[in-house]
């Protein structure tokens, strides 16, 4: 028998949620486990074992000297890595920390500020080490990561796309909220892969992930300034889940700065 | 026709319309409410229609509004198309299971098909349909998942009266009239206070034997005459229109306009347009398989000239740019659509002005291009 691939889960800074993604993927979850060799998944398994792992999966972002010098480690003894999830991929919410002074928010927050380490920003995986895919959102799509797993097995193009989630919004046949309702919707400049739920539930697109393989920010803040959003507001919709994602900081930069 | 069948149907009695088609076997698609649109959906009877309700639409912008009257038919269009009855937007082609290590592809009965009736349909909307017959029934290669939607559906044409801003069929000759022929049942609603009726003429024999079934009385000259006034009418009323004399030439000689600049700076590339517009066709193909690789499936979903990954061949996109994206978009339509299929891609039915979050307007855009073309800088 074909010797089964082994796959390593890791956390860094997160809420486990993406992880977790794996976990729901209940109707899969046995194929997967019989498909593959779950080599490190604390989560959800003792086994802890040493590498070199031939996928590994990595929540969470780098905000500790420990987890920096981790990932590195991790790097090197996994053949495939791949991050899941916006913390992973873009620094997470917990990059807003990234335009504030950490410092002062340790000593307003922690009864004894010394014993806390930590670095000046929350970053993405991808500054740290070579990432060989970012699987976007937050949090992820169990489908996708499913999808992505049975597409790395049988050495097919995994079916994840990089369009806008205005696409998904118009194929489950949602009125859009932007044009019938005047909302400021993030739809079109990111990327598809919730399936556009959010619209269909009568909200904007919260952009969990991340932006699309061609956001126009500067398009789509001009529009949400013709439905009457005031700069600041325009700002806080850019610093979401993917706040420190290199375009999304930049459109709210721009709108900050005016 | 020497003996045309064009009677005057009192709108209480439009109900019988929809047992008339039950009878029948049809299930019934057409206009209804819902999260502030009219959209097409699967109707019942009168009670689901949009009654007393109209649209407002603009460059981005869309809203309902009540109307004086209690007319049932008294909107332009809504977000959605009929295409999606028959050019679904995401089908399975096939699926495919390993036996012995080799992949058979399963031969998997098609489940019976309930035939529909699809009741409202607009003139442009007629003509968006014939311009995907000869896309994609035409030629050596029809396309079987539209055909075998298609051929048994019945078709109950709307005239309009009123026009949205949006809309420009007229320019287009593409309504607001609806040729009697292009459907099995043209209907006329005229909504005069206290006087409430529909004009119903059929294209088809089976369209007739479906109207003499109603409650009716003989449609009598001056009907007639009430009713195309009062379509002509919503024809005069469009505001925008689009000029398509030597368009075709003027696309094909402006690769290198100035102007795609300028619309690429506002165009979002979300796709919106295409897929609200009732001619886009284009798909992508994608094969999925399960963690065990024992099952795979083939589905073919709507795909967009806005997406990078659909021109992506070998080494990259070949439209890499939101410009050359656009631009393919609207040279296709307006351009060399006439070449491949002898008539233009838009039918003017203003959806992709409507549902463009960045409010794009297509008249506008080729109008940008084609008063300039041969002057250089706009
Ligand atoms: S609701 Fe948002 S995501 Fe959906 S089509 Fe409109 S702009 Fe796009
Ligand atoms: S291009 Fe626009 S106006 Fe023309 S048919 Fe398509 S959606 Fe309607
Ligand atoms: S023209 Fe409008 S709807 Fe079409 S891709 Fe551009 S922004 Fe989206």
């Amino acid at each position: 028998m074909k010797k089964k691939p082994r796959i390593g889960v890791f956390k860094f800074a997160s809420c486990d949620g993406c992880q977790l993604s794996l976990l729901d993927a209940e109707d899969q979850l046995l194929a997967i486990a019989d498909a593959i060799e779950i080599a490190y998944f604390p989560e959800a398994s003792r086994t802890m074992a040493k590498g070199p792992y031939d996928i590994a999966l990595v929540e969470g972002s780098i905000t500790t000297h420990h987890d920096a010098q981790r990932i590195q480690e991790i790097r090197r003894q996994s053949k495939t890595l791949v991050t899941i999830g916006a913390c992973a991929t873009s620094g997470g919410i917990q990059a807003l920390r990234n335009w504030r002074d950490v410092d002062e928010f340790i000593r307003v927050v922690y009864a004894s500020p010394k014993f806390i380490s930590t670095l000046k920003l929350s970053t993405p995986i991808a500054e740290h080490v070579p990432v060989d895919f970012e699987l976007r959102g937050c949090p992820i799509n169990q489908f996708q990561l499913v999808e992505l797993i049975a597409a790395t097995l049988a050495g097919r193009r995994h079916n994840v796309p990089t369009y806008s989630v205005c696409i998904e919004c118009k194929t489950r046949e949602t009125v859009c909220v932007a044009v019938a309702r005047g909302m400021a919707c993030l739809g079109p400049v990111t990327q598809a892969g919730c399936g556009a739920v959010c619209p269909a539930f009568d909200r904007g697109c919260y952009g969990c992930y991340g932006p699309m393989d061609s956001a126009n920010t500067a398009s789509i803040t001009k529009q949400f300034r013709i439905l009457g959003q005031s700069d600041q507001q325009i700002a806080r919709a850019f610093r979401g889940f993917n706040a420190w994602d290199w375009q999304f900081r930049k459109a709210s930069e721009e709108c900050e700065h005016k | 026709m020497t003996d045309a069948i064009r009677i005057r149907i009192v709108a209480d009695q439009i109900e019988q319309l929809f047992q008339s088609l039950i009878k029948r076997d049809y299930a019934i698609f057409g206009p209804t409410v819902r999260d502030g649109a009219i959209i097409y959906d699967r109707i019942e009877d009168t009670s689901d229609l949009p009654r007393g309700v109209t649209d407002r639409q603009e460059a981005g912008k869309y809203s309902l509004a009540s109307r004086p009257d209690q007319a049932l038919f008294g909107y332009a269009i809504g977000p959605h198309s009929w295409k999606k009855y028959f050019h679904p937007a995401r089908v399975k082609l096939f699926g495919a299971s390993t036996d012995n290590g080799v992949f058979r592809i399963l031969q998997e009965p098609t489940p019976p098909r309930q035939p529909t009736a699809l009741l409202g349909v607009r003139a442009c909307e007629l003509a968006a349909i014939a311009i995907q017959d000869k896309v994609l029934l035409d030629g050596p290669y029809a396309d079987e998942i539209y055909r075998d939607r298609r051929k048994e559906a019945f078709l109950i044409a709307m005239q309009c009266t009123e026009s949205a801003d949006t809309c420009f069929c007229s320019s287009m000759g593409t309504g607001p009239a609806v040729p009697v022929v292009a459907a099995d049942i043209t209907l006329t609603e005229i909504a005069d206070n206290g006087n409430h009726w529909f004009l119903a003429e059929a294209g088809t024999p089976r369209g007739g034997e479906v109207l003499l079934e109603l409650e009716h009385q003989p449609a009598g000259e001056a009907d007639c005459l009430q009713v195309s006034t009062a379509v002509a009418a919503a024809g005069l009323q469009q505001k925008r229109r689009l000029d398509t004399t030597g368009l075709r030439e003027a696309l094909q000689d402006s690769f290198d306009h100035p102007h795609w600049d300028e619309v690429a700076k506002r165009c979002l590339d979300c796709a919106n347009c295409t897929m609200v517009c009732p001619t886009c066709f284009c798909t992508d193909i994608e094969d999925v398989s399960d963690v065990s690789g024992d099952h795979a499936e083939r589905w073919r979903r709507w795909d967009s000239c806005f997406t990078t990954s659909f021109s992506y061949i070998h080494g990259g996109s070949v439209r890499s740019s939101p410009k050359a994206r656009y631009r393919q978009w609207i040279t296709h339509k307006l351009s060399s659509w006439v070449d491949q299929f002898g008539t233009s891609g838009c039918v003017g039915c203003g959806r992709c002005i409507t549902w463009c979050p960045a409010g794009i307007d297509i008249t506008e855009e080729a109008q940008a291009i084609r008063g300039t073309v041969n002057h250089g800088n706009t």
